[in-house]
């Protein structure tokens, strides 16, 4: 593994072993000492051409608990239209001696021209790559479902999922469907038509235009952001219409299993997709994924750039 | 200079020597003492290639391909005349910009380059150019097309076809449809969606060849079909001609050879308008070609600098160059595949296409009389792309690598050796 470009790169084994790390990570950070030395003079530049403070954070946070240095390289609007080429800013991080790229952009596929081309030679991880996939949250939303719903299971077996929203420009979604149902999960899509992708029948996945049929069959169900140009495209009549149909609301929480998780991959719009008394309930993880999400990054980053072994842990 | 071809295989399979003086086919006897002999045994002849649909990109864009280095490209792929598309800068829709481009052609002097008339004044869709000066001027243009762009307003559209009646000219449409096509990146369908690439469904293409035959019907012109790559278009086509709509349709070849399978790697290099369809388009643009439905091969040959290609796929160029693989990939796709023959080719790569731009002196038999526009290829031979080798100015072949049959060895235009030796 040499890349983390898509799920389709990682084996049902690989994915078990990065969550297994995640896990010892997770253990040891909770630990005296946060901080590991096992990156320690190795260089991972954030690459991101597009807005996004959380998953930029996560991945920087992670890269330090490592002992990394970290670069931050702030490429907004990074294309042939608006002045340095991806491929020129390709070499002049390879100039740099950078060891990863971790790189978030708004073009699909982005993060396969870094990673084909002779451009540069490090590790290419992939966060989020325009409505393509976002490997890393599908990852740490595994991870997450596997410590509350696994009952001790390596994989996610017989677990139920929803995934509820916009899939058609979702990278979570693709990245999920592609995780979930290789872990063993049964994985359910909720949308209105307009908002799922040519094809969706073909997917190893059932598709429900009902969310009140699909809520108390499932285990998890995650809601996904619902973005504010989409309001201008119409994919749906109105905001308040998409809300009655497809938001997660105090009505549907209720209706849910007692055990069943809500999860969003953030940021959430409160009042659209979810309303705030959900998103805030018991029941949701929200905030643990974001937590869940530096463990999983820091295993992605080990197992990626090969680090020392971690005392008395995995080797 | 004078040329006795000898034991060349006619496009009817036949056996025969050609005498050229003069720019013309002449018998042999009238040959001049001093011509040159090339022994043409076991290799296929045909009338020089006709190209209704080429990027040549000047005026504007010579750093990607200028009307030398494409009439080089032209004579290298066999062809001795292509048809320069209107989409430069400025764009071709004054009587001054393609007599421009046609004398840049004379000077070349290596093809017949034929401009393409814009139909709307700078592709805007919206006002009619200057179609008859342009048809008037010393281009005599007869063919026009927004290409790269649709004519989508209907009743711009039914204005042109009529227009053009004046003097038996044609308007060949670029079929997409706009708002269905925003952004759009890629052919519409499994693939796109895991791709997360936004997509161009087949149906913005085919509504807009329906219209557009309807209104070819109800106006009583002529109407071609640039570049159809769906197989639903290709029943409407076939439909159309049942009822006698003067329509014509072409195919690039790399739609009769690639699938939207080679986006997977996000190469822009295959990046194309139209997009790569399906395998089930790809066979049934083959059967529709091989039973005449679809009239010629068209290059749509749209080189474009490095940079535009080298990037990320949503903001790479679309386009390929084809002119020096276009023969080949015909012969891979139609006549290795038993689907055609070469008298076939002959007629899809020129006779048909000179026919529907009414290119005199192009198309013609290779017949005593007739100006020698020629073509040679040793279809016994294979050979294979490479990009850094190729006339064109530009690299954005997606065959590079590609093993291909069919060596074009020999160009004659108006009796002139172009290209060989």
């Amino acid at each position: 593994m040499k890349h983390l470009l898509s799920i389709n790169d990682l084996s049902r084994d690989e994915a078990i072993l990065i969550l297994d790390t995640a896990a010892e990570l997770a253990r040891i950070s909770d630990g005296p000492m946060k901080k590991l030395p096992t990156l320690r003079g190795r260089t991972i530049v954030n690459l991101f051409a597009e807005d996004s403070t959380r998953t930029r954070i996560s991945f920087e946070a992670a890269a330090k608990r490592l002992s990394a240095d970290v670069i931050n390289f702030s490429a907004k609007g990074s294309s042939l239209s608006k002045g340095e080429s991806l491929k020129d800013t390709a070499q002049t991080l390879q100039a740099m001696g950078a060891d990863a790229v971790v790189i978030r952009h708004p073009a699909s596929g982005a993060p396969f021209r870094l990673a084909d081309n002779q451009w540069m030679s490090g590790a290419v991880i992939n966060a989020g790559d325009g409505t393509h996939e976002h490997p890393s949250q599908a990852l740490l939303d595994a991870y997450t479902m596997r410590k509350h719903l696994g009952k001790g299971a390596k994989d996610l077996a017989g677990l139920r999922v929803a995934i509820v929203g916009d899939i058609l420009h979702s990278r979570v979604a693709r990245s999920n469907v592609l995780l979930l149902t290789k872990l063993g999960a049964h994985v359910t899509l909720v949308a209105p038509p307009t908002l799922l992708p040519f094809g969706v029948d073909s997917w190893p996945v059932t598709v429900s235009y009902d969310l009140d049929l699909v809520i108390p069959q499932v285990d998890a169900i995650m809601m996904l952001r619902i973005q504010q140009e989409r309001m201008h495209e119409i994919f749906f009549p109105s905001a308040r219409e998409y809300s009655r149909y497809f938001g997660l609301n105090r009505d549907r929480v209720n209706a849910l299993n007692p055990n069943a998780i809500i999860m969003h991959p953030g940021p959430m719009n409160r009042g659209l997709e979810i309303t705030a008394d959900a998103a805030d309930s018991a029941r949701s993880v929200i905030v643990e994924q974001v937590s869940n999400g530096v463990s999983v990054r820091m295993a992605i980053l080990y197992l990626l750039l090969g680090g020392a072994p971690i005392e008395g842990g995995i080797n | 200079m004078s040329y006795l071809l000898k034991n060349a295989t006619m496009p009817n399979g036949s056996k025969a020597d050609l005498a050229i003086h003069d720019s013309h086919f002449v018998p042999e006897s009238s040959l001049p003492k001093d011509h040159q002999v090339i022994d043409l045994a076991g290799k296929q002849v045909l009338p020089g290639l006709v190209d209704l649909h080429t990027h040549l990109r000047e005026p504007g864009f010579e750093e990607s391909e200028t009307v030398a280095t494409g009439s080089l490209s032209a004579v290298r792929g066999g062809f001795t005349a292509i048809s320069a598309m209107a989409n430069t800068a400025p764009v071709a829709d004054t009587a001054g910009v393609v007599e421009q481009v046609y004398r840049l052609g004379q000077a070349a002097g290596l093809c017949d380059v034929f401009p393409i008339g814009a139909v709307t004044q700078g592709l805007n869709g919206q006002t009619l150019s200057e179609i008859g000066a342009m048809a008037d001027s010393a281009a005599r243009v007869r063919v026009f097309s927004d290409d790269g762009k649709c004519v989508f307003d209907p009743l711009i559209m039914r204005r042109a076809l009529e227009y053009v009646k004046k003097f038996d000219g044609v308007i060949a449409q670029h079929a997409q449809e706009p708002t269905l096509t925003q952004d759009a990146q890629m052919n519409e369908g499994e693939i796109s969606a895991q791709l997360g690439l936004k997509g161009w469904p087949a149906v913005a293409e085919e509504a807009i060849i329906a219209r557009d035959v309807l209104l070819a019907e109800h106006t009583k012109s002529r109407l071609h079909i640039c570049h159809l790559t769906t197989a639903g278009g290709v029943e409407i086509i076939r439909w159309a001609k049942a009822r006698g709509i003067q329509v014509t349709a072409e195919v690039t070849p790399h739609h009769l050879l690639l699938t939207d399978d080679y986006a997977k790697n996000y190469d822009p290099i295959f990046k194309v308008n139209p997009p790569l369809r399906l395998e089930s388009d790809v066979l049934a643009l083959r059967a529709g070609l091989a039973d005449g439905t679809i009239d010629i091969v068209a290059t749509d040959h749209a080189p474009h600098s490095s940079e535009s290609k080298d990037c990320e796929w949503s903001v790479a160029s679309f386009g390929m160059v084809g002119l020096e693989t276009a023969l080949s990939i015909v012969i891979k796709t139609m006549v290795e595949t038993g689907a055609m023959t070469y008298a076939d080719v002959a007629d899809r790569l020129s006779i048909a296409p000179a026919r529907i731009a009414r290119y005199e002196n192009h198309g013609q038999p290779l017949e005593i009389g007739n100006v020698a526009n020629l073509t040679v290829v040793d279809t016994a031979s294979n050979w294979i792309v490479d990009r850094d080798l190729m006339s064109t100015r530009s690299k954005n072949t997606p065959f590079h690598g590609f093993e291909l049959p069919g060596v074009v060895t020999h160009t004659f235009f108006n009796g002139k050796l172009v290209f060989g030796e």
